[in-house]
């Protein structure tokens, strides 16, 4: 588009008055913002020494956890509807026979690679039955890719870990099972 | 002996306080750009191989570490004997500069060998002293020209090409603010210059505020700091005159660009605020000088070079980055003229003194101050009302023409 285009609409800039010509009234003004913001009150958080503080944990988004219910056993019943819904194909699920009368499959082996998770919550909202949420654990580190692989067994010992600080999110939002 | 050894000494402890002060101004304008930001800085580097934090005074040993460590790469298309000769044309030019600047004034040290106290300069006594600086200020031009040229990349040499352009205009404003002082002084003297300002108590800033205003812009204008950050500005041109350079030659130029920036500090406290003079403070001649006094003005010295620093740190956050065009006029435009009306102000106040053989400065010191303060509001008023900053940068229509090129014509050719 060249310059002279009668479609380009030129917008005149606001003309400035003395005040802004004589430079000094916006010079202290400028001045005067970054004094105030050089005393101001820090936003940073000092990490390991200080916690972040996490706004509602209900919908934060951290590292997953199977839910338990009442009876100790993991809720999940291997419907595969999380791993269906993973963009980021993170969750790996083996689903076998359940003993238990109340449902027909529970998961044999339940793995979610925490490095390829984008933790984006639609396995939770997938979830038929509650059994998978995300925490407000932000601190995720481990010394290898393997143990960032998180099998059932850790998955619910997130969950014991976790109950206390965060109840099960179905029953506080007044869900079933 | 001793008439060699003091200057060695002298020599090699500025040296290594303005190295050590380099690496902690870094620190200090990470500090300050935190704060300015409301973040809380570079806080965790403390004692090495403890837990102790310090606030962070490690860091810049770690950062010289990681500087030293790392690999020094020459690219296989520069120009290899400048590209190394630049960083250390640099480097040597601004701590050249501080042979001549003092550092408070005298200690009463009486060493056998030496004539009377020992002068906190290296140089002392050098009668051109005012013009050594200059001189040297304008060889670190070549540093930054030299360096983007040899680094053989569009960036670099953009970066070289606008350092060129802006150093050379704004030394002429730089110039005219150290001559509205050295008239008033009547020497090219750093020690007599605070001398002169001690003895009547009344700082060049008061008498001249047009010459403090334009001295500072052009010296702004000088360490290349925001908002004159032309020559290197990231956003632009990746890092400007040292977009190729890694390792220790790149710490050689960011301690030079550090070190222009106390040299800039220094020379308007010492032009400008009195240098190691505060009121109070008794003004004994330099050979009957005591530990306390010469001690209290190497600290008010200091004291007031930080509180410029701190000055040219928070402006870095305060304001915006010219644009060319802008910065040009801003030199040729404005900074030229105050400039010349300052000198103009200064020499007719002084002509008067000398006319009316008015020896005594002290008792009759706020002629001038008032003189200086009028010229001073009168000028800044004239120079904002014809406004020759122009923010509009629109092609201009009513120059412009239809374009003639035309790819079909040079094609059948």
């Amino acid at each position: 588009m060249k310059p002279t285009d009668p479609k380009i609409k030129w917008i005149e800039e606001p003309k400035l008055g003395l005040a802004g010509k004589m430079y000094l009234p916006l010079f202290v003004q400028g001045l005067s913002t970054t004094a105030k913001h050089l005393f101001s009150p820090k936003v940073t958080v000092s990490f390991p020494e200080a916690r972040p503080q996490i706004g509602n944990p209900l919908i934060y988004r951290g590292v997953h956890r199977l839910n338990k219910d009442s009876q100790g056993r993991v809720k999940c019943v291997a419907c595969f509807l999380c791993a269906t819904a993973c963009p980021a194909h993170c969750i790996d699920i083996v689903g076998v026979e359940s003993p238990w009368p109340d449902r027909e499959k529970y998961p044999q082996s339940f793995t979610i690679d925490e490095l390829r998770c984008i933790f984006c919550g639609m396995c939770e909202e997938a979830c038929p039955v509650d059994a998978i949420e995300l925490t407000s654990l932000c601190d995720l580190t481990g010394r290898s890719r393997e143990e960032l692989i998180f099998d059932k067994e850790k998955l619910l010992s997130v969950y014991d870990q976790t109950k206390d600080a965060e109840p099960m999110k179905s029953n506080s939002l007044g869900g079933t099972l | 002996m001793a008439p060699l050894i003091v200057p060695l000494v002298k020599i090699g402890l500025l040296v290594f306080a303005l190295l050590t002060a380099a690496a902690y101004l870094v620190l200090l304008e990470r500090w300050i750009a935190a704060w300015v930001q409301d973040r809380k800085g570079p806080n965790r580097v403390g004692i090495p191989l403890t837990s102790i934090k310090l606030f962070g005074l490690g860091q810049p040993l770690a950062d010289g570490l990681k500087f030293i460590f790392k690999e020094e790469y020459t690219p296989a298309h520069v120009d290899k004997a400048l590209y190394t000769l630049a960083p250390i044309t640099i480097l040597a030019a601004a701590l050249a500069i501080f042979a001549v600047i003092p550092i408070g004034s005298v200690l009463p040290l009486d060493l056998p060998g030496t004539d009377g106290p020992i002068k906190l300069v290296v140089a002392p006594g050098v009668d051109v002293g005012m013009i050594y600086v200059f001189a040297l200020s304008s060889i670190a031009v070549y540093g930054v020209i030299l360096g983007g040229w040899a680094s053989n990349n569009k960036y670099s040499f953009l970066g070289g090409l606008r350092s060129s352009a802006q150093l050379i205009a704004y030394e002429i404003p730089l110039g005219l603010g150290i001559l509205g002082v050295v008239i008033s002084t009547g020497s090219l003297r750093l020690e007599n210059i605070i001398f002169e300002q001690a003895q009547s108590g009344v700082w060049n800033s008061f008498t001249q505020p047009l010459g403090l205003v334009v001295f500072v812009v052009a010296s702004f204008a000088e360490a290349a700091r925001l908002p004159f950050d032309l020559p290197e500005c990231e956003q632009e041109l990746i890092g400007g005159y040292h977009t190729e350079y890694s390792g220790m030659r790149l710490l050689l130029f960011l301690i030079a660009e550090f070190l222009h920036m106390v040299v800039a500090a220094f020379l308007i406290v010492i032009l400008f605020f009195g240098g190691w003079h505060f009121w109070g403070m008794p003004v004994p001649a330099d050979d009957i000088i005591s530990w306390s006094v010469a001690g209290l003005r190497i600290l008010v010295l200091i004291a007031k070079v930080l509180a410029v620093i701190l000055f040219f740190m928070l402006i870095r956050w305060s304001w915006p980055r010219f644009r060319f065009d802008q910065l040009m006029n801003l030199a040729w435009k404005v900074m030229l003229p105050l400039g010349l009306v300052n000198l103009m102000a200064v020499a007719a106040v002084v002509e008067y003194q000398h006319a009316r053989e008015i020896e005594d400065l002290s008792t009759n010191a706020w002629l001038p101050v008032g003189i200086g303060w009028g010229v001073a509001i009168v000028a800044w008023i004239v120079a904002a009302l014809f406004a020759p900053l122009h923010t509009d940068n629109r092609p201009r229509l009513d120059v412009l023409q239809p374009p003639a090129f035309e790819p079909n014509s040079l094609r059948s050719k």
